[in-house]
């Protein structure tokens, strides 16, 4: 069952295009994938190693600007500008990274606000290279192996291929020594630093890969839309992929793609029938924090399998603790 | 025999309350080391100054011969201090064997590797197994932390401080909160322990300590008052006028 899950989920996702029913469905699903890389990234952060971000934004915005800029103005490839923009843009997290990680809980939260809203100051001022408000227009999708990416099929499948790619990178990432570190910093820190762990070499690599992962999703986003403003890296946009985190389930690995696809469907679908679709959002929001604070993969798991999830993994051979006296 | 373990003038206060005031201990090695002292005398502080939680204000700590007195956390552990808390500090999310595993793969280089699951390490299952078994938890192996008791969380953390193999090993009140019966199965654990292993322990159940301990160092207010053999401290006037009573 357990195994049988994710591919049943990939197999519906390959023939999406032939059930969800025309080109607008086909590209809503593209966005989901879009939103679900950033929302999966953030949740590294967010879910694993137990530091909220709340300028996660920045790092798409940046990477989506700088493959812009260098495609439009410079002229650059799309291979080039991209390897460009990721670079650039893990080089950024590397730096943020010394600065936001010399706190933890709320005040790395304002740090990260704050850096956050230095890059959205920054696209939206620097308007010679920016172009301030208007943002960046007049892109291409690339065509890589000669496929047409105009084309809204052909897109998704290579959303669902990067989308797959960082799934599973992201699955042995979280599972491995390392990942377990990362884990463990978040629930036990001092601890962590009595058995020898370097906690902040671990809370910075965490963060930067972050930052790339992000920067990742930004291309995607870019490629996409043929357009990036500063309202892509706006504090309003970072706050809506914490939503979408913290919605699905921080600290696994297929909340967040629930998360995305919650928030992104309820934007598009609900948006075409309901003016006031922020509120919509916001209700459904105050209700999974009320009724299943734990985010929907995690209540949904609970439903299904009826008993705390701390239990599932005892084996039966190991016999009950005896009660605490 | 050499001094595994130097504290030298160590000083340290919060504002204008000192709470170290020029404690000097010499620890050899293989010696079990009992800390003494009412509360509030300063003794889980000096253990994080030891262990590196807290950085000293002046004076310096030696450990194997090394200057670690601004060393952090981190490095001590892996230069072979190792310590358990006061207050249970272990993952509860996690069962029992992981927590162990997590203080192997502590000092081992394994714990920056980021792909292959830690879960398929058969050898560190197997170590972190035996580990629990040396402290009588190996049948409650995969059981979540939260269904343990407090005795066993103690136990735990002893399995989890020996498991780092260290050269060196601090115990912050290793009896305290337990059951006369869990009593004996920690103190006859304590007493399987290594004796190459240095063991500096702050206990109030002085009927196990004072048996345990070769050297035992009193602390009043944050200063050494008395420190030497156990026979020497227990017969100080001093001893017995501030800790143990008339």
């Amino acid at each position: 069952m357990k195994r049988l899950l994710p591919v049943a989920f990939i197999a519906l996702l390959l023939c999406l295009p032939w059930w969800v029913g025309g080109v607008y469905y086909v590209n809503i699903a593209s966005q989901i994938l879009i939103a679900a890389l950033f929302a999966l990234s953030l949740n590294l952060l967010v879910g694993y190693a137990g530091l909220t971000s709340l300028g996660h934004a920045g790092y798409l915005g940046l990477s989506a600007y700088i493959s812009a800029w260098l495609m439009v103005n410079l002229g650059w490839g799309h291979l080039a500008s991209a390897g460009a923009a990721l670079a650039g843009s893990t080089l950024v997290a590397a730096l943020f990274g010394l600065i936001a990680l010399r706190a933890t809980g709320i005040s790395f939260l304002m740090i990260t606000l704050a850096l956050g809203q230095i890059l959205w100051g920054l696209a939206y001022r620097w308007t010679t290279v920016t172009g301030g408000d208007n943002g960046i227009s007049g892109l291409t999708r690339p065509s890589p192996f000669g496929l047409d990416l105009g084309n809204a099929t052909t897109f998704y499948f290579f959303s669902l291929l990067v989308f797959l790619l960082v799934w599973g990178a992201i699955t042995v990432w979280v599972r491995s020594p390392f990942g377990a570190s990362i884990r463990g910093t978040k629930d036990q820190a001092r601890r962590m630093s009595t058995l020898g762990y370097n906690v902040w070499l671990i809370r910075w690599i965490t963060y930067v890969v972050t930052g790339f992962l992000g920067a990742v999703a930004g291309l995607m986003y870019v490629y996409y839309h043929q357009f990036i403003s500063p309202h892509s890296l706006s504090l309003a946009n970072s706050a809506e992929m914490l939503l979408m985190v913290i919605a699905g389930g921080a600290g696994t690995l297929s909340g967040p793609v629930v998360g995305a696809a919650l928030v992104v469907l309820l934007k598009n679908v609900a948006s075409a029938y309901i003016d006031r679709w922020v509120m919509l959002l916001g209700f459904v929001f105050i209700f999974i924090v009320m009724f299943v604070p734990g985010g929907i993969v995690a209540g949904v798991a609970r439903w299904f399998v009826r008993k705390p999830v701390t239990q599932a993994d005892t084996s039966p051979s190991v016999r009950p603790a005896k009660e605490h006296p | 025999m050499s001094a595994i373990l130097e504290i030298s003038n160590l000083c340290k206060s919060f504002g204008g309350l000192q709470v170290t005031r020029s404690v000097n201990i010499t620890v050899e090695q293989g010696e079990r080391h009992l800390l003494i002292g009412p509360n509030g005398a300063g003794k889980t502080t000096l253990f994080n100054l030891i262990a590196g939680d807290l950085l000293a204000n002046s004076g310096s700590i030696t450990l194997m011969g090394k200057n670690v007195t601004q060393m952090p956390t981190a490095v001590r552990a892996q230069l072979g201090l190792a310590r358990t808390f006061q207050i249970v500090t272990l993952f509860g999310r996690d069962n029992l064997l992981h927590n162990v595993k997590l203080a192997l793969l502590g000092k081992s280089p394994m714990r920056w590797r980021q792909w292959g699951a830690l879960e398929n390490e058969k050898a560190m299952s197997e170590r972190a197994l035996a580990m629990l078994d040396s402290v009588g938890l190996a049948d409650k192996a995969l059981l979540p932390l939260e269904q343990t008791s407090y005795g066993e969380k103690r136990r735990l953390e002893i399995a989890m401080a020996l498991a780092q193999n260290p050269q060196v090993l601090l115990l912050d009140e290793p009896l305290a909160g337990l059951s006369a019966q869990e009593r004996e199965t920690v103190t006859a654990l304590l007493g399987k322990i290594d004796q190459s292993i240095t063991i500096l322990m702050i206990e109030h159940d002085m009927a196990i300590a004072l048996a345990f301990a070769d050297r035992i160092t009193l602390l009043h207010y944050g200063e050494v008052i008395t420190a030497g053999t156990r026979a020497e401290v227990v017969k100080d006037p001093r001893t017995q006028e501030i800790y143990l009573g008339h």
